[in-house]
Order: structure tokens, then sequence, then C-alpha cells
């Protein structure tokens, strides 16, 4: 059955391609563009590192895009294959299989654009509403429905949408039980308003509101089957500053995350930045309280079905110690935290500047969990609405922070040299779900050169150190990139897991070491990357939401292409 | 079968692709970091070349590339004309800080926000940074999807090919 509903897809397209055609021949409108990229991996045994074995040995991901565009006409469509998918992938339920993962078409009218099939959208910054895809994680809450957005006035901007959302992958993509539906408006004052107040400084504003359906099916509870969820924001932006803040409100919801409590859902978000050449600043802060939004309230997990989506407020590091080991990820059922960053740059010429400037970056996040007070356990009607709290008031336990301070400079001609320190702290047992696991403390130290051979030919390596007596206890990481640009690079790491931690040593825990070498190839559009050795199990995440990736070692492929 | 099907379905669009005329920016709504929304089929650039490049606060690479061209910005818009327009796909987890960003860097780009990718899809972007160069009639004429440290001589050369210069 699932074989015809994707040969159908497939005919369907192909028809479709027919007909657009003559059209292309036609006139000289009519192009289609797309993209492929895989990830492939052959797996290796080895016990050392309690590497995963998946009884097929090679897995691939698989993904090609297809966009064919005319005039104010667009349809596009994603094929997709896992046959297996990589172990550890995707981070929810389950893909298998290839066939249809997302097609839609989409006319534009003036200023009325209709969506039909599959779409990715937000409303502000996503508390509310947000559909969106992270391929290399296997987050994909594709709505399957329709959209119309519509401008009325310069200015004004309306969005109506409605539909189920994308769950999981069978040979195409299926769909989740609940029907989401929502507006939203936003007025942009600087395009509304033709004044010279609004040539240097915008106001803008908007509100949400979203509901889900979802039949009530349990014999002893009386569940709400249509949630509702509004939000509001405003964004007042000038030259030098910036202020943004969101605030979203749901009813009552039981569900699996909150275990069935009748409480409603609040959350907020405050950022404001001043910035001018050279120097630039951020203050922000969030709390959430009982925000999770699935459009499934039996939902297995947290990563699927979301309909709203809160931002995590640290930092997003880009070196893989604190990238992949210990990264934060929202905890949507009650959370406070705060965040600082400083950017500085003293020019070229100046003291500390010397003949090439020199940057300075200093970020500051922290997150607590919210103060809570369960309500009486005695009767059953009390208990369920679950407890009192109010936004922005944290409990005492911390569930992270990260200081993080980095210095770039160019030294001369040929060489850049950075150094980072990194202060972390960071409760494992609630943000990776490990109960009973001591708090982790750690301190890191990164530094990170370039040089240039030539102008084609660069060096570039990191060492990384982290120091910490909990979890794993301390990584070193050793990288060097050869460059020969624009077509090829050579890589090798290794990360070395020694134990600083009495407690592990007397386990009589060897050294690990994990050494990965990589070659790629660049021409164009087209990137291909190969990588043999062991890789260490780590923590991806992209935006926020985190996939545990487990140890393995093999050779893997990576190609994209965008043609 | 299925494989073999999708295969074949693609291999028949795709030569269709390959005949076609060089393609002009796709339509998909960006903001300004005021906030402003912007049709990605407007920008231009008077006739002369233009860089797009996609990246991320999060993103070594990206912060690099953008760094070493910010180098040689000036003088490039001398010679040339040039312009890059950064798009930024930062989402709502690091949107806020892409505009103190670009001021602590002291960038002289014209930079947009794509927090939901919608760009990105458009221009059939996998990952970043993801460079296209424009020429002066809006045409997508060279793609270049990385970064190492040489790279932009490569993009300046295809950018005087462009103005007639080499």
């Amino acid at each position: 059955m699932q074989r015809l509903t994707f040969l159908r897809h497939v005919a369907a397209c192909v028809v479709a391609a027919g007909a657009f055609a003559p059209v292309h021949a036609q006139n000289d409108g009519g192009s289609l563009h797309g993209n492929f990229s895989t990830d492939a991996q052959y797996y290796l045994e080895d016990s050392i590192i309690g590497a995963v074995m998946p009884p097929q040995r090679f897995a691939a991901n698989a993904w090609t895009n297809l966009i064919y565009t005319n005039k104010n006409f667009e349809a596009g469509i994603r094929l997709e294959s896992y046959e297996p998918p990589l172990a550890g992938y995707p981070a929810g339920q389950p893909y298998k299989g290839t066939g249809v993962g997302y097609r839609y078409i989409k006319y534009t009218m003036a200023d009325l654009e209709v969506t039909f099939g599959n779409f990715f959208d937000q409303f502000g910054q996503g508390m509310a509403f947000r559909s969106y895809e992270e391929r290399y994680l296997g987050v994909d809450n594709a709505m399957d429905g329709f959209r119309v957005r519509y401008k009325p006035y310069h200015g004004i901007y309306l969005k109506g949408l409605m539909g189920q959302q994308r769950f999981g992958f069978d040979n195409g993509f299926t769909k989740g039980v609940g029907i989401v539906r929502g507006a939203d408006v936003e007025i942009n004052l600087a395009e509304l308003m033709d004044t010279s107040w609004t040539s240097a400084s915008n106001l803008i504003i908007g509100g949400s509101f979203v509901s889900k359906y979802q039949a009530d099916n349990s014999s002893q509870l009386v569940l709400p089957e249509n949630v509702g969820t509004w939000a509001a924001r405003l964004h007042y932006t000038s030259p030098k500053w910036d202020l943004y803040t969101e605030y979203a409100y749901k009813i009552n919801d039981p569900n699996n995350r909150n275990g069935f409590i009748y409480k409603p859902g609040q959350a907020m978000l405050v950022n404001a930045t001043y910035s001018v050449k050279g120097f630039g600043a951020s203050l922000g802060a969030h709390s959430f309280d009982n925000m999770f939004y699935q459009s499934d309230r039996t939902s297995p997990s947290a990563f699927d079905l979301n309909i709203n989506f809160l931002p995590p407020l640290t930092k997003q590091h880009t070196y893989n110690l604190p990238a992949t080991l210990y990264p934060y990820a929202t905890q949507p059922n009650g959370e406070v935290s705060g965040q600082g960053e400083l950017f500085y740059k003293w020019r070229k010429g100046t003291k500390l500047g010397g003949k090439y400037g020199t940057k300075l970056a200093v970020n500051y996040s922290v997150a607590y969990a919210l103060d809570t007070t369960q309500l009486g356990a005695a009767d059953d009607t009390t208990r369920r609405l679950g407890y009192t709290s109010r936004i922005f008031v944290p409990s005492d336990r911390m569930y992270f922070s990260d200081l993080n301070i980095e210095l770039r400079k160019r030294v001369s001609e040929t060489w850049e040299l950075a150094l980072t320190y990194l202060n972390l702290v960071y409760d494992i047992d609630i943000i990776q779900g490990k109960p009973g696991k001591a708090k982790v403390y750690g301190d890191m130290f990164i530094l990170e050169g370039l040089h240039n051979f030539t102008d084609r030919t660069s060096l570039r390596f990191e060492v990384q150190h982290l120091s910490t007596k909990q979890d794993q206890g301390n990584w070193a990481t050793a990288l060097a990139e050869l460059t020969f640009s624009p077509h090829w690079f050579l890589a090798g790491m290794v990360q070395y897991n020694y134990v600083g931690n009495e407690d592990l040593e007397a386990k009589g825990q060897d050294p690990l070491a994990y050494p990965l070498g990589s070659v790629g190839y660049i021409r164009g559009g087209n990137r291909f990357q190969v990588n043999y050795g062991r890789q260490r199990a780590g923590i991806f995440c992209v935006g926020g939401v985190c996939r545990q990736v487990p140890a393995s070692n093999g050779l893997s492929l990576s190609i994209t292409s965008t043609f | 079968m299925k494989v073999l099907t999708a295969l074949l379905s693609f291999a028949l669009l795709t030569s269709a692709a390959l005949a076609q005329n060089p393609s002009k920016l796709p339509s998909a709504t960006v903001q300004t970091l005021e906030g402003k929304k912007v049709d990605t089929r407007t920008l231009n650039n008077d006739g002369k070349p233009m860089i797009i490049n996609f990246w991320a606060t999060w993103c070594a690479p990206c912060k690099k590339e953008l760094n070493a061209i910010a180098e040689k910005y000036a003088q490039w818009q001398k010679e040339t004309g040039v312009k890059l327009v950064a798009v930024s796909i930062d989402d709502a987890r690091s949107m806020n800080r892409v505009k103190p960003y670009v001021n602590g860097q002291d960038w002289d780009y014209e930079v947009y926000l794509d927090p939901n990718g919608d760009l990105k899809r458009a221009l059939n972007v996998n990952n970043v940074p993801h460079t296209f160069l424009v020429n002066g009639k809006g045409e997508i004429v060279w793609q270049h999807n990385n970064y190492e440290p040489g790279d932009e001589n490569e993009l300046y050369r295809k950018v005087l090919e462009l103005v007639g210069r080499k």
C-alpha cells in the first residue's frame, strides 16, 4: 500500500514535469533547480569505544529537492531515502524506506500568496507557531495543508494556515493525528507610514492565534479537544538600538510531557541590543512555564509534532568540545534564563589593536529551573492543576551556566591566533535526561591558529582541553586542517579521553583515543568529504534541538550538491 | 524498484534543468536588521555584480570568510562596484545576536535575516557557507559551497571577469 502511494506520488511528479514542458518551451519563464545531499557510513566493529554496529553495516540518509518556478507559479518536491538511516538518526519517530518527504505548489498574485501541500512558516520568533526542518538532526515538523499570505496595504501582513504536521517517515512522510490552525497579523510602521521618523527607526507589532484539535480519547479524563495559544510581539529598532519582546499564553493542555495537568502555559522573551561600528552588546531574558505544545498530546517524544519553538538562550559554540559534549537544550516545562554578550574590536593602529586589529567576544548565559509549588495531593482535582508558579521567578536549581571569553588577533601577515576560555556548569540529569548523574563543572581552554603559506595554501589547527572531575573526566582534542583553495582539504583530528577523577581511575578506565582523518573536494556547488576513523559519542545540536550521536568506527562519506 | 523509479524521475527532471537559461534570483521574503521585509527578487546592484553569501553566527568558516573579505571589501568596491549581501540563516535562537555581531565585527555588508530558511530553501542551499555570484542582469553565474582561506581570491577573480577586467 505504501509502495503504491509512493508510485502515485512519483507518477504525479513526472506527469507534472511533463505538463510544464510545453510551458517551458512556449515562453522565457520556467526553471528547474534543486539540490542533493547524502551522509553515508560503513560501520566497523570497535568494542573498546562501544561503537554501534547496525546489522546492515552500511547506512545512508539521502535527500534531493526539486523546485520548478515559472513566473508566479512554483512547485517543489523532496525525495528522501533511509535504507536504513544512520545509527542514532533521527531524534524522534523512526524514518525508513524511500519516498516523498515534502511536496507543494504555490502561486502569487499581486499581494496574495497561496501554498498547498507542505510548507514551513513561523509567527514572530515562533513561541506560538513554527514549522521548520533541521535535516541533520532529523527534526521536521512540516505542515501539510494550506496557507494564505495576504498584504492588504503597505506594512500590513496577514497569514492564515491549517493542516497536519509531519510525524515520521515510512516510504513517504507520515502525519500526526492533530490538526493545527493559525492566523497572524503583523504591522510594520516604517512601511505603513512613510515619515522621517521611520526612516531611522521602526516599530513592528504582531499578534497571532494558534489552535490545535485532537479528539478526546481518554476514558478517565475530560480532555480539552481544542487547545488555543495566543501570542503578541513588539520589535523596536533604531540604528543603534534594537528591542524585541514576545509573549505567548496557552490554555490548559494536559499532555504526556506535563503529566496531564490542567495548568495553562506561558512563555516570554525579551532581548535588547546596542551596537555601533566596532562595538556590540546584547542582553536577553527568557522564561517558559508549561509550554510544551504538541499536536498530539500523547506524542511519544519531545522531538516530534511540536507546534511552537522555544529558543534556548545560550551561545551556540563552534569548537568541537563545547559544541558537542555539554550543549544546553531548552526546558519547556519550566525555565528562567538570561544572557549577556559583548563584542569589541580594537581597530588597527590603536594600542591594543596593533598593526591588524584585535577582536574580543565575551558571553555569559545562565538557566535556572522555574520556582514551583506542587498543589495538594489530597484530592485528585486539585492535584490535576499541577503547581503554582510565577513567570521569571527562578528556583535555586541551576541547570546551566556558561561564561566564555574569546580573543582573536592577526599577529602577522601570515598568522592569525584565537584564544578561548570557557567555564561551564551543566545539569546533566535534566538536560540529557540521565537521572542521578552529578552536575558537571568544567573549564576549557582552546587555542586556534591559522597560517597562510601562500594565497591558496594554509594550515589551521586547534588545541582544545576540557578539565572536569565529573561524567567522563578530561578531554583533549587536537585538529589540523590543510587547505588548498579552492578545491581540496585534508584534515586530521584526535580526541583523547583521560580521566582526572580518582573514582574513575580506580575503576581502571584506560585513556581512550579517537583518531579521525578527512579528505574533501569542492567544486562549485558540489562538495565531497570522506572520513575514516573513530567518532566519539556526542550531542549534535542545531538551534537548541539536540540529537545523541552514538560512538562509531568506520568510513563515512558526505556529498552535497546544488544545481 | 522504488529507488529505481525515484532515480529515473530524478534523472528526467535534472536533464530538463540542465537545458535551461541562467537563473534569476528566486522570490522569497527576508528581513533587514531593521525588520523591514524585502522580496529577494528586488535585490540588485544597479547593473554591477553582487555576491550573495549565506552564513550564521554559529558557523566558524562563514565568519572567517566574511572577515577575510571585510579586509579587502573597500578595495573590491572601489575597483569593481561589487556589493556583498550577507544572508544570515540564524533562527530565533540567535537572530537577535546578528546585529550586534555584525557591528562588533565592523562589517560594511548589506545584511538580511532568513530565520526560517525561506531563501535558503529557494536557492537549494544545503549548508553554510554557500556563496553565489550574480551578474549585472541579476543572473546567478557562479556558486561555491565551502570556505577555505584563499577562496575569496577565487571569488574576486570571478567578479573581475564579470566586469571585464582580468
